[in-house]
């Protein structure tokens, strides 16, 4: 009597989603679609309905690991429920002890970037040479050329470990400095209300 | 992780001044928007205010420190360039107006990295359940390029055009043109096989200046093989010339001896 997860595997789909769900457990980085169409040899429409296929099956409360988008391609990662058990035997070293100054440099090349050094200070009034080194050795932000012009300081980018780390699909998904400007407006009411308060 | 959560130390730092009282953060508010004049602020005031802050501390909070440095700085210059609007013009060539209207864009800048910053540790906080594979990729295996077919008679046709010896290049534009000197030696000495004597002035005239040289050399190489003999009334007169044997000029064989 054949079972019906037999019969599934016969669907040529399946079969090249067994194959992305090897290439996806082999890798290290987030997968494009591209990627795995070309590992594959496949079409990359077929590719995106494996995922979606693989997405259904590796999900939050399904599994234990959970396929995701993030960095511009796919990767799998332990789902949340295991997240005690995998802080008990691993720590995450790229986040731990990051200094305001560090994050702070961090939003400007996130949201600015490329930009270099002296554009970072320029912005935040005091050196970013340790906050930037402090990022590039966690892998957070990376060298991305030079400013044009002879002797041009060296411009740094985040890189795709920044977008996994925080779970961002790409920097798109970056709120908008608009959009966080809200709280600043929300204030400056507030501050407003109490100035005329007192003037009264 | 307590170090990513911002200390709001310098925000709420309660300030009790001549011209203003309330939290650091309102006073930065109502300078930005004008509604109080930089030079009413009494700034060492607001430092020692943060000292005493600081001293009820038991812990040095450097970042706060760190912030707060860079605010007051900003409210130093915007003061200074307020109190001497023409030698802060002088100095950046900005109008106070605009130095004041630049800093605030810069407040107000680094003010909205200061949010964003704030969300990324928000983000940092909700997404700390994040476990994912981390490590270096592994070696990609080499690529083969495939190639054409190729065949050796192709490869020797190749060769072929190569060893082809390239054209001379022609240098008929940068030689010098003028004759050679035995040219004007066997003109001379048949001259001289002629007439007893000549003018070697008369005799070069129209020709080209480079030409002449060339005769002239002719002269020389003449005399010194004794041919010749050489007479010149004064520099720059005619030079004349003659059989050695004909005509001997006292002078010059007396210089030339």
């Amino acid at each position: 009597m054949d079972s019906p997860l037999r019969l599934i595997a016969q669907n040529p789909v399946d079969r090249l989603a067994h194959t992305v769900e090897a290439l996806l457990v082999v890798a290290s980085a987030p997968l494009s679609v591209s990627e795995l169409a070309d590992a594959t040899v496949d079409d990359p429409e077929r590719v995106e309905t494996a995922l979606r296929l693989l997405g259904e099956r590796y999900r939050e409360g399904r599994s234990g690991i959970v396929l995701e988008q993030v960095a511009g391609g796919y990767a799998f990662r332990a789902s949340r429920d295991a997240a005690d058990a995998c802080a008990r035997l691993f720590e995450r070293p790229v986040e731990r002890g990051v200094s305001q100054a560090a994050l702070e440099t961090l939003a400007i090349v996130a949201y600015l970037g490329p930009c270099s050094r002296p554009e970072i200070a320029r912005i935040r009034g005091v050196a970013a040479d340790s906050a930037v080194a402090s990022l590039v050795e966690r892998g957070l932000i990376a060298e991305a050329g030079r400013e044009s012009g002879p002797g041009g300081a060296i411009r740094y980018r985040t890189t795709p470990l920044f977008e996994r780390v925080f779970g961002l699909e790409s920097l798109a998904a970056l709120p908008r400095l608009d959009d966080l400007g809200a709280t600043e407006d929300e204030l400056r009411s507030r501050l407003i209300e109490v100035a005329e308060a007192r003037a009264s | 992780m307590p170090a990513l959560h911002p200390r709001p130390a310098v925000r709420d730092l309660e300030l009790d001044l001549d011209a203003f009282e309330g939290p650091f953060d309102l006073l930065l508010t109502l300078l930005l928007k004008e509604e109080i004049e930089p030079r009413e602020i009494d700034v060492a005031g607001i430092v020692l205010a943060f000292l005493e802050h600081l001293a009820d501390r038991d812990e040095v909070d450097l970042e706060a420190c760190g912030e707060f440095l860079v605010l007051i700085s900003a409210l130093l210059e915007l003061k200074a360039r307020a109190l001497f609007p023409e030698e802060a013009a002088e100095l950046d060539e900005l109008e106070p107006e605009e130095a004041a209207e630049e800093l605030a864009r810069r407040l107000a800048e680094y003010r909205r990295m200061k949010e964003a910053a704030a969300w990324l540790v928000e983000r940092l906080a909700a997404e700390s359940e994040r476990f994912f594979r981390l490590g270096p990729a592994p070696l990609a295996p080499r690529i083969e390029r495939r190639l054409a077919d190729q065949s050796a008679s192709a490869l020797a046709d190749a060769l072929r055009g190569l060893a082809v010896p390239p054209p001379n290049v022609s240098l008929s534009h940068m030689a010098l043109r003028f004759p050679p000197v035995t040219q004007f030696l066997e003109r001379f000495r048949a001259l001289l096989a002629r007439r007893r004597r000549f003018d070697f002035d008369t005799e070069v005239a129209g020709l080209s200046r480079v030409e002449q040289a060339v005769a002239f050399l002719a002269l020389l190489e003449l005399r010194k093989s004794g041919e010749i003999a050489l007479s010149q009334a004064a520099p720059f007169t005619p030079i004349r010339v003659s059989r050695a044997d004909e005509e001997r000029i006292p002078a010059w064989t007396a210089r030339s001896a």
